[in-house]
């Protein structure tokens, strides 16, 4: 049996959905706010859902800032954020105007929607997303899968390489991004039917 | 491509699944969690899970049922039923679910949606509005499952709503519930237009094609539904169903 992989709870949302999905697709995993353990994990998933700005401040008050780090930064412990933990992994945002992790260069912005009668802010429901290179974590997965989004800031990439896929809502954003072992994606791949365990069960295998 | 979601909505009365019209008039559908298994096989786009005995039970969905619904789904869902205190919603995320339905409680103190969207965020709370014409009078928003009539007109209260923070708005017509006679599709477009918010129809459809019109008319981004998902036909006959992927996507194409 693989070591569990560690769910980081840093006071952001339902992080039980997303234990669930990783034991139906195979993996082991807990749920902690301990930076030790956080530090030693083997692998890191970390999740998140409301504001940005709470989010960061949550990370300093848990004191798992340093200890994502170090993890990410210097262990290479490979990690996926979802959502807003994936949000918070950019430099910065307009959400709160907080500074983020800076573990990508890319900013967080508010949707901006022309059509406001289609387009309704938060993005909310299921939306293809299209791929923009070959990753370890859609093996297997088909060309353009829909997963299940909803929220209302989105990611700008500064740094091209680092993007995964895009997604149309009116216009085109960056739905999902991996640089070495940091992998992000704005859906919910826990709330994403058989796509999202086959997305869980590759992230689990690497 | 980004299409409406498709939203069975399903009634707890005790421990079955029913179906009202107007509000009134359950019939018996099954077993609730028999009916989520199904319609996770069938990969639905999400569901919807509404107490309606809680409020007058002065409590809310059980927790128990919460845990066991997140137990069985791979997919979002929203739950409702009784819920007034920012306790309660927090009791219900730690049993599993992602978004809390304020029905009541919203028209009665809309301060608490405020609150309630503070504490757990936007994306986590949608506001449940029942409307039905008065008597004498328009059009109102009424509470405590469709007994009692409130002030608020409902475009003005959905305006309410979405300032103090809801993520979403269901807009349910009372009289049309159950009837399978189609959606108020101008209620739900006065409603698209007075909010930037997502807006989810709900009361009245008895075919995808109802389901189809009110996003193409009312420009509702969710369509949700009971009796299209839980009967056969008009004849009402139990049989839970829902389309498939393609068909869903041939549903909205070019729309």
């Amino acid at each position: 049996m693989s070591e569990p992989i560690v769910i980081v709870d840093y006071g952001m949302g339902n992080l039980h959905s997303v234990k669930k999905r990783i034991t139906k697709a195979g993996g082991t995993a807990v749920i902690s706010s301990d930076p030790e353990i956080v530090l030693n994990a083997a692998k890191l998933v970390l999740p998140g859902v409301g504001h940005f700005g709470k989010a960061m401040e949550n990370l300093e008050k848990y004191n798992l800032k340093e200890a994502l780090n170090t993890a990410v930064l210097t262990k290479k412990t490979p990690i996926l954020g979802i959502c807003l933990g994936m949000q918070v992994m950019a430099k910065y945002s307009e959400e709160g105007n907080a500074e983020g992790l800076g573990w990508m260069d890319a900013e967080i912005k508010r949707f901006k929607i022309e059509d406001k009668l289609h387009f309704k802010v938060p993005h909310m429901g299921w939306n293809t997303t299209a791929n923009q290179k070959e990753s370890a974590l859609f093996e297997g997965i088909n060309e353009d899968p829909e997963f299940y989004f909803v929220h209302s800031f989105y990611l700008k990439a500064n740094d091209d390489s680092i993007i995964l896929n895009k997604t149309i809502y009116e216009k085109e954003f960056v739905s999902a991004v991996e640089k070495d072992n940091i992998f992000g994606v704005q859906y919910h791949p826990e709330k994403s039917h058989d796509v999202g365990n086959k997305l869980f069960e590759n992230f689990i295998a690497l | 491509m980004f299409r409406p979601r498709l939203i069975p909505v399903l009634l707890l009365q005790g421990d079955s699944l029913v179906k009202s019209i107007e509000f009134k008039k359950h019939n018996y559908i099954g077993d609730p969690i028999n009916a989520v298994k199904i319609f996770n096989d069938l990969k639905a786009d999400e569901l919807v899970f509404l107490d309606i005995n809680a409020t007058a039970e002065n409590r809310t969905i059980t927790s128990e049922f919460v845990s066991k619904l997140s137990e069985e789904t791979n997919m979002p869902f929203a739950v409702g039923g009784g819920i007034k205190s920012l306790d309660q919603i927090e009791t219900l995320i730690k049993a599993g679910a992602e978004k809390i339905i304020i029905n009541s409680a919203a028209v009665e103190d809309p301060n608490f949606v405020k609150k309630a969207s503070e504490a757990f965020g936007t994306s986590t709370i949608v506001v449940c509005m029942d409307v039905k014409k008065k008597r004498f009078g328009g059009e109102r928003v009424w509470l405590k499952n469709g007994s009692k009539a409130s002030a608020h007109k409902p475009t003005e209260f959905a305006q309410l709503m979405e300032q103090n923070g809801a993520g979403e708005i269901i807009v349910q017509s009372i009289s049309n519930d159950g009837k399978m006679e189609g959606y108020d599709i101008s209620l739900v477009e006065s409603i698209s237009k007075a909010v930037s918010i997502p807006v989810v129809a709900l009361g009245g459809a008895s075919s995808y094609n109802d389901l189809k019109q009110v996003h193409k008319e009312g420009y509702a981004s969710g369509l949700a539904a009971g009796s299209v998902f839980v009967y056969q036909s008009k004849l009402r006959g139990v049989l839970i169903n829902y389309p498939s992927k393609e068909e869903r996507f041939q549903l909205f194409e070019n729309s």
